[in-house]
């Protein structure tokens, strides 16, 4: 059985290898297809990928690109912990407590329903063209998709381990810890992995419309000028950005969670 | 080790109806009064439905007139009486009801107050599952995670032990096995057990005593003092007794004493 156990995970980290390779191959084949159509169509509004990466070295020694891509990330993580915060806590209340569902199930609805921009516009009128406002504007903009993912998670909690709790007397905050929320921490780590990407999207709309520094403010300085390559560079450093956060933040974290599953 | 005085009088669930504002009750326990010795084993027996779990989860505290159970809001009367004020109370239920995304070892500490690997691992050790301390149950056989169970019962030296078919889902050997490392941990321990099941030789081997029950409403159709007349599972004592009982109430598991 030892033998078996020891051949399996041979295995298994074969398959784990193989993946990689496939994955990082597939990007390599992208970027030469970008390369390749780049020069053949040789248009200035289609820039190469080596053209792509010269303009983000620019960018990055002589412009603001660190800065900026820095702002923007500041923005982010402080929209996305707020929105996961609060979402959470509501999602759970609303699942947990059928009571509290009817009461704010319209309004859940309403919330996911207006639109990005419309939330946006009414915060800078209402609060101003301030940092809060931006803020505000893109938490409110993800705490509905937050809630309805916990919502549907809490709704699946099993009862018997909750039972399990109250038999043997076990304390509210470790109940928490070790039985109710790790049944949330798969919807968690969803509602965590399209919130990121939906947040980063709106915080450049936000950026673009009522502030003077990020990469949203910098892709419209761009805009202006036809700088197709700055476009591209900027896109490139924030897409390396978010692969860094996958592998540092939620790789670890779903492997946890697969734990014993 | 803890006598123990349970009366349950006219217990129902009410279930509000979806589509109307009128109340379904249903009546689950007419009268159940039991009065349980210090360290006895009473084994209950019943057609499926009657109540028993129910009985064993009101003795837990699970079910109370007081607060809303998932199946409803609960009415009626539960009285229970114990010797020694608020005893440590372990429960086997029908699954096995480990936390998948806790190692063994963790999820025998989860009910303890305070973290003592002493304990745990002696614990571990007298169900046979050392090795598999750090382990996850969903790697584990079903008879693994049926004795992990029944460690985590015993690590918080239950006073009062309730059962809840622990055994079913098992072959016959495992479940023998479990029964006879029950049997001995009960033993160190004293504690006092309510065991429910619907199979009448598991009963019989056991139990102190066996309470036959009626179909739901349930009430007590019979008392069985059995005295340890059952050395071991199956014996001949057992055989005769079992002949004897199902000559005089040949529908006793069906819950109805009479032959029609």
């Amino acid at each position: 059985m030892a033998i078996s156990a020891v051949a399996g995970a041979s295995a298994s980290s074969r398959a784990a290898r193989t993946a990689t390779l496939i994955k990082f191959s597939m990007f390599v084949l992208f970027l030469v297809i970008w390369q390749t159509l780049a020069f053949m169509l040789a248009q200035p509004d289609f820039p190469s990928f080596t053209q792509t990466l010269s303009a983000l070295y620019y960018h990055s020694v002589s412009g603001d690109l660190i800065i900026n891509v820095a702002i923007t990330v500041t923005r982010v993580a402080i929209s996305f912990i707020l929105a996961m915060l609060l979402g959470s806590i509501f999602g759970i209340a609303m699942g947990a407590r059928a009571w509290f569902n009817h009461l704010s199930d319209s309004f859940l609805i309403i919330l996911l329903n207006v639109p990005a921009l419309v939330v946006i516009i009414l915060s800078y009128i209402w609060i101003g063209l301030v940092e809060a406002a931006a803020i505000t504007a893109v938490v409110i903009n993800k705490i509905p998709t937050v809630a309805v993912m916990l919502r549907e998670g809490a709704r699946t909690t099993d009862p018997k381990l909750a039972q399990v709790a109250q038999v043997y007397n076990i304390p509210w905050w470790r109940f928490m810890r070790k039985i109710y929320l790790p049944q949330l921490y798969p919807f968690f780590l969803a509602a965590a992995r399209n919130g990121l990407s939906l947040i980063w999207k709106i915080v450049l709309v936000v950026e673009l419309l009522g502030r003077s520094d990020g990469v949203g403010f910098a892709l419209h300085s761009m805009f202006q000028f036809f700088d197709i390559a700055g476009i591209l560079a900027y896109t490139m450093a924030f897409i390396a950005v978010v692969f860094m956060i996958e592998w540092v933040c939620f790789t670890p974290f779903d492997a946890r969670i697969q734990r014993g599953r | 080790m803890s006598a123990l005085s349970i009366h349950i009088n006219q217990l129902a669930y009410n279930v509000q109806n979806e589509n109307s504002t009128t109340k379904a009750s249903e009546r689950i326990i007419a009268d159940i009064a039991l009065d349980i010795k210090p360290n006895e084993c009473v084994c209950i027996v019943g057609p499926s439905g009657c109540g028993k779990t129910t009985l064993l989860n009101a003795v837990a505290g699970i079910i109370n007139t007081n607060n809303d159970d998932v199946n409803g809001n609960v009415s009626g009367n539960i009285m229970l009486q114990f010797t020694t004020p608020s005893p440590t109370i372990g429960y086997i239920f029908q699954e096995p009801r480990l936390m998948p995304w806790l190692t063994l070892y963790e999820n025998i500490a989860l009910v303890m107050p305070n973290d003592d690997p002493v304990k745990i691992t002696a614990i571990l050790d007298a169900v046979g599952l050392a090795a598999q301390a750090n382990s996850y149950p969903n790697h584990l056989s079903g008879g693994m995670q049926r004795r992990a169970s029944i460690a985590r019962a015993f690590v918080i030296e239950p006073q009062i032990l309730l059962l809840d078919e622990p055994f079913v889902s098992l072959d016959a050997p495992t479940a023998m096995q479990c029964r006879e490392l029950l049997i001995s941990l009960a033993k160190i321990h004293k504690s006092t057990i309510i065991f429910v099941t619907h199979d009448l030789n598991e009963a019989l081997y056991l139990g102190d005593r066996v309470v036959f029950l009626s179909p739901s409403p349930a009430r007590i159709i019979h008392e069985l003092a059995l005295n340890n007349v059952c050395e071991a599972y199956d014996s001949a004592a057992q055989i005769n007794l079992k002949s004897e009982l199902f000559n005089r109430f040949p529908k006793i598991l069906e819950g109805q004493l009479s032959q029609d």
